[in-house]
């Protein structure tokens, strides 16, 4: 019988919230919320299926769940940039001078392309794992990926960027897919 | 290209590919800067988030990984035992009355009393339902497709004609079934799925001449069980017992239950 090493996943988990919210304790929220929906869902997961990739789902799920509801709660009847609400989930910009920290890029990125790029560049999960993790078809997950690695490069090379606050044209609200 | 490139890098490229892009990357300037840049930026990132792999894991979260291992560890005990003795049992159709023993000459003696073979009965579903029902490729031995002849076939080994209850209004399609032992006589699974992938099984056959008799006269009784890698309702009907078993809470397990003796 298969033993139940959840434990050891616990760093992955760890490192995949930290550079997801990009905030040590939001992070750690978020694993715990992951662990605890693990605690009440434990009996859909098939013994022998992939535990790994199970708990990853789980806190994607979380994620976007807690991304959503913090869209509607803020929209309630008006138009609202969804990078502004998103910031309200991940670490804010506290405001120092734009340097060019890794972390503060990936946090520019759309949360779905986040997302997917550090599922892969992280976690070593195939393409074929993160498209089920995500919800989305191999193709979807593929113009993520290159999307957030052209963006981020951009990000990383280009001149300073400006604060969250100053940059915004006001597009419509995207739909998180 | 950079869906190439991005294989490549990612160690997603077969290896026959391998040589075939690295070789088109030369020739592009363009695609090999992109290459060399994509590559850098994820060695940037794993150098950069990689040691959080080596920090001690916070208490709480320690804690809430225990909690959800402790709900497993029921199961895991369930395993332990009756890992062999369910497959020895369920192989040769030897009744288990006890933790960890096997079923002795004396013991099919004190089996004669019904109570102590409706619970052998159930706890033998729920077994089944445990070794069966984590099965990708084979969870059963006819599917669902051939509906017509499962039924005619068990219907035969079983001695009754058998009707498949439709739980499609609970969510739940069959998947298939199969043949299994029983002491009194072959007895029968059916395994039913919902779209989250979440299974339920129907167990039945005939109960030897004490239990059949004594509890065909009074109305049918479920009783539920939590004995057993899962939870069981089960009931006992003109001679045969039927076990609904499921990883599912008391009330879906009681709902089903009484879907399926509705249809009997």
């Amino acid at each position: 019988m298969t033993d139940f090493p959840l434990v050891d996943h616990i760093p992955s988990l760890r490192r995949y919230a930290r550079a997801l919210t990009g905030d040590a304790w939001l992070a750690d929220d978020l694993v715990q919320d992951t662990l605890e929906r693990a605690c009440s869902k434990w009996r859909l997961w098939t013994v022998g299926s992939d535990l790994r990739a199970w708990l990853f789902t789980l806190m994607h799920n979380i994620f976007v769940n807690q991304v959503r509801s913090a869209v509607r709660r803020a929209a309630a009847g008006t138009l609202v940039d969804l990078d502004d609400v998103a910031d309200a989930l991940v670490a804010e910009d506290n405001g120092t001078a734009q340097s060019l920290d890794l972390q503060r890029c990936l946090l520019r990125l759309p949360d779905d392309q986040r997302a997917v790029l550090l599922l892969v560049s992280l976690e070593d999960l195939s393409y074929a794992e993160v498209a089920t993790i995500t919800g989305v078809p191999v193709g979807t997950v593929m113009s993520r990926l290159s999307r957030a690695r052209v963006r981020l490069r951009e990000l990383m090379d280009g001149p300073a960027v400006a604060p969250a606050s100053q940059s915004h044209t006001a597009p419509p609200l995207r739909r998180l897919k | 290209m950079q869906d190439k490139i991005n294989a490549l890098i990612d160690g997603q490229l077969p290896a026959d590919q391998q040589a075939e892009v690295l070789a088109r990357l030369t020739s592009d300037p363009a695609a090999q800067d992109t290459h060399q840049a994509w590559q850098a930026q994820r060695d940037a990132l794993r150098a950069h988030y990689n040691p959080l792999l080596d920090e001690a894991v916070p208490d709480t979260l320690l804690a809430a990984a225990t909690r959800v291992q402790q709900g497993r560890q029921q199961l895991n005990q369930w395993w332990r035992w009756g890992g062999m003795a369910a497959a020895l049992m369920l192989a040769f159709g030897v009744g288990w009355l006890s933790h960890g023993q096997l079923d002795t000459q004396a013991g099919r003696q004190m089996a004669g009393a019904p109570a102590l073979s409706a619970q052998a009965f159930v706890r033998q579903a729920s077994l089944a339902h445990a070794v069966y029902s984590p099965e990708v490729r084979h969870p059963v031995e006819v599917p669902a497709a051939q509906q017509e002849h499962l039924v005619q076939w068990l219907s035969k080994r079983l001695g009754k004609p058998l009707k498949v209850p439709v739980l499609a209004t609970q969510g739940y399609e069959l998947v298939g079934g199969r043949l299994l032992p029983g002491e009194a006589g072959a007895r029968a699974q059916f395994m039913f799925q919902n779209p989250a992938g979440g299974r339920v099984t129907l167990y039945l056959g005939a109960l030897d001449g004490n239990a059949g008799a004594s509890a065909g006269s009074s109305e049918t009784a479920f009783r539920y069980s939590a004995d057993g890698p899962v939870p069981s309702f089960y009931w006992m009907d003109q001679g045969f017992g039927y076990a609904l078993s499921g990883a599912v809470s008391r009330d879906e397990l009681m709902q089903l239950a009484e879907l399926v003796h509705q249809q009997r």
